[in-house]
């Protein structure tokens, strides 16, 4: 066996959908971590502002993750 | 990959069953669900407008009260006092008047008195003349019983005008 | 009068669930000769969880003792030679296209859930559909109108909403007041109108577009809750259904496409207030993104919806992947964990769905106060 063969047995196994759908994944997960942190930080410096800020702050992570989900979809198709 | 490939049969269940329902819901639940809300939020704007504005028309109303209630109190204070004024004149009046009255009447019942003081002192010395003639008479007529007395009456009569 | 159109409505209701309740069993006594051989098979945790959240022509309830309990449902076909009806029973829950149903002349083959006309003659696997290279079928296919699961949801779904939606709309007294039902959709219709049509359309236009704002939100999360709910006749996977989110988003589109205005189509195709080039450059951009503002939307409640169902139904799969009863107590704790996450995903996906039409459908009807100056 070739070693060019080999590395394309090797690469064939490689799930390279799975690793698309982490690696979006992990910018969802910034993604998501910075509004909450930013959520926090206004809650803190407002809290009489809470319930707004809570509000908005879900309807952005919803946004996030749906552009992670993009990913998970586009990982679908590619499987 | 059919995950993602929409299917014809759905898409055309989906349509359908999406416009019956939005007509139906649009007519039976949408309009008059919104309708009774809009309505009752007018009604409630509307009640809270008509409150407002018998709140204001009621403390125009306690402004007015206070100022005629303000105005009666000067007014009666003037009265209680135009009364007072009055009143004391009315003594002062009346005062004058009785003195008036009584220093009259007093004048009057001193003449009065005087009068009849005069009168019966008149009285007394017509009765006192009178007793005195009746007196004299008897006197004279006892003694001019006799020629000796009267002679002496006589006499001392005349000495008693002479002496005078 | 209208508590006897009621007491109408409600006898159907119960009828229809009786019904509901009886047809497995007889499913059951139909099919009980099939699928045997199926008992030893291994598990494989994609195919179920991809057989869940696609469609079907039969309604799968549960399987007892290796048969599968399921509800049957209408098969309606538009073929060459007509409209051809029959219940999706006659495949005895074949999906190998092995079972050759064969009405008005025609034969028909099932096979992964869709309908195929049969091949002559069977193949290798004694199946009646022929593969091509890559394992798809190259059979023709008739145009399928079948009351699959899906639709069979989505009517239930109307169903549901028509009931709650005309009692509470009864359920106002003379002056306004809502009662029972009523205390509850209220403030979600008053949601709908105050937190979405009015910021984003307007006090001026958002009358207009209330009734579909608001049957687009019920609609959706309706058919979110049910896909939630794990038992028949429930957990279809509608929403998360490319075709039902396609349809959705259509509406909206069409919906944004007529109610634009001068200067929505002017910001497109020359957008005042820049440069010559960068015009010329902006306006295809703009113009694409026409479309991708409901494919975006599309895509976001279906991608949501479907992940949710898959997370779910992989936490519980752990189970049968480490074939140990042990894993059991950690899968369950995290599948109800995400379910409950996924009762609040499900309603601001709804709201996001119903938020992003309104403000599409504002945008296009804005008129920008700036441009009239110069």
């Amino acid at each position: 066996m070739s070693s060019l063969a080999l590395i394309q047995d090797v690469v064939s196994y490689v799930p390279f959908a799975a690793i698309g759908a982490g690696l979006a994944a992990i910018g969802a997960g910034i993604g998501i971590g910075r509004i909450g942190g930013s959520a926090m930080d206004a809650i803190a410096r407002q809290p009489e502002m809470q319930g707004k800020i809570q509000a908005s702050a879900i309807v952005l992570i919803a946004f996030v993750e749906a552009v992670a989900l993009f990913a998970v979809v586009v990982s679908l198709i590619a499987k | 990959m059919d995950l993602v490939t929409p299917d014809f049969g759905l898409i055309f269940w989906t349509f359908i069953s999406f416009a019956i329902l939005f007509f139906v819901l649009k007519k039976f639940a949408w309009k008059p669900i919104v309708g009774t809300v809009n309505d009752r939020e007018q009604s409630i704007r509307a009640a809270l407008a008509s409150a407002e504005a018998a709140k204001r028309e009621m403390e125009n109303l306690t402004a007015d009260n206070e100022r005629i209630l303000k105005e009666a109190r000067v007014e009666r204070e003037a009265m209680m006092k135009e009364a007072r004024e009055i009143k004391a004149k009315m003594i002062a009046d009346a005062k004058d008047e009785a003195k008036i009255q009584a220093d009259k009447m007093i004048e009057n019942a001193q003449a009065a008195i005087e009068n009849e003081k005069k009168s019966a002192i008149a009285e007394l010395k017509n009765q006192v003349a009178s007793l005195s003639v009746e007196i004299a008479e008897k006197v004279v007529r006892q003694e001019l019983s006799d020629k000796d007395r009267q002679l002496k009456l006589v006499e001392n009569m005349l000495d008693d005008a002479t002496l005078n | 009068m209208k508590t006897t159109n009621f007491n109408v409505i409600k006898s159907l209701i119960f009828g229809l669930f009786f019904i509901l309740s009886a047809s497995p069993v007889l499913a059951i006594s139909a099919d009980s000769e099939t699928k045997s051989e199926g008992e030893e098979e291994e598990f494989n945790v994609t195919d179920m969880i991809m057989h869940h959240v696609k469609d079907a022509h039969d309604f799968h309830i549960l399987d007892w003792n290796g048969h599968a309990v399921s509800f049957p449902l209408p098969v309606i076909l538009w073929t060459d030679n007509g409209l051809v009806t029959f219940m999706s029973s006659e495949f005895h829950h074949d999906d190998s296209g092995s079972v050759v149903v064969e009405k008005g002349g025609q034969k028909f083959v099932k096979y992964h859930e869709e309908i195929y006309y049969a091949s002559d003659t069977p193949n290798s696997d004694g199946s009646f559909v022929n593969l091509d290279a890559e394992a798809h079928p190259v059979n023709a296919q008739p145009l399928d109108f079948s009351i699959t699961k899906l639709v069979f949801s989505m009517f239930l779904s109307i169903l549901l909403l028509l009931l709650i939606f005309g009692l509470s709309a009864r359920k106002y007294d003379a002056s306004g007041v809502p009662r029972g039902i009523a205390k509850f959709t209220e403030p979600l219709v008053l949601f709908i109108r105050d937190d979405v049509a009015i910021p984003n359309i307007g006090e001026k236009h958002y009358k207009r577009f209330m009734p579909f704002l608001l049957t687009l939100f019920f609609f959706i999360w309706i058919n979110n809750i049910m896909g939630l709910i794990p038992f028949f006749p429930f957990s279809a996977n509608l929403s998360g259904n490319i075709a039902f989110t396609f349809v959705l988003a259509l509406i909206t589109f069409v919906i944004t496409t007529l109610v634009g205005n001068k200067d929505y189509w002017k910001h497109i195709f020359w957008m005042p207030g820049v440069p010559v080039p960068m015009k010329i450059f902006l306006a295809p951009i703009e113009f694409l993104g026409i479309f991708i503002k409901p494919i975006s939307l599309m895509i976001r409640l279906f991608a949501n919806i479907t992940a949710g169902h898959i997370i779910v139904l992989s936490l519980i799969s752990l189970i049968f992947i480490a074939k140990s009863v042990w894993v059991s107590p950690a899968s369950v704790f995290f599948s109800v964990f995400i379910s409950l996450i996924e009762v609040l995903v499900v309603a601001i996906q709804a709201y996001i769905f119903t938020m992003l039409s309104a403000l599409y459908i504002g945008a296009a009807m804005e008129e920008h106060e700036h441009e009239h100056e110069h």
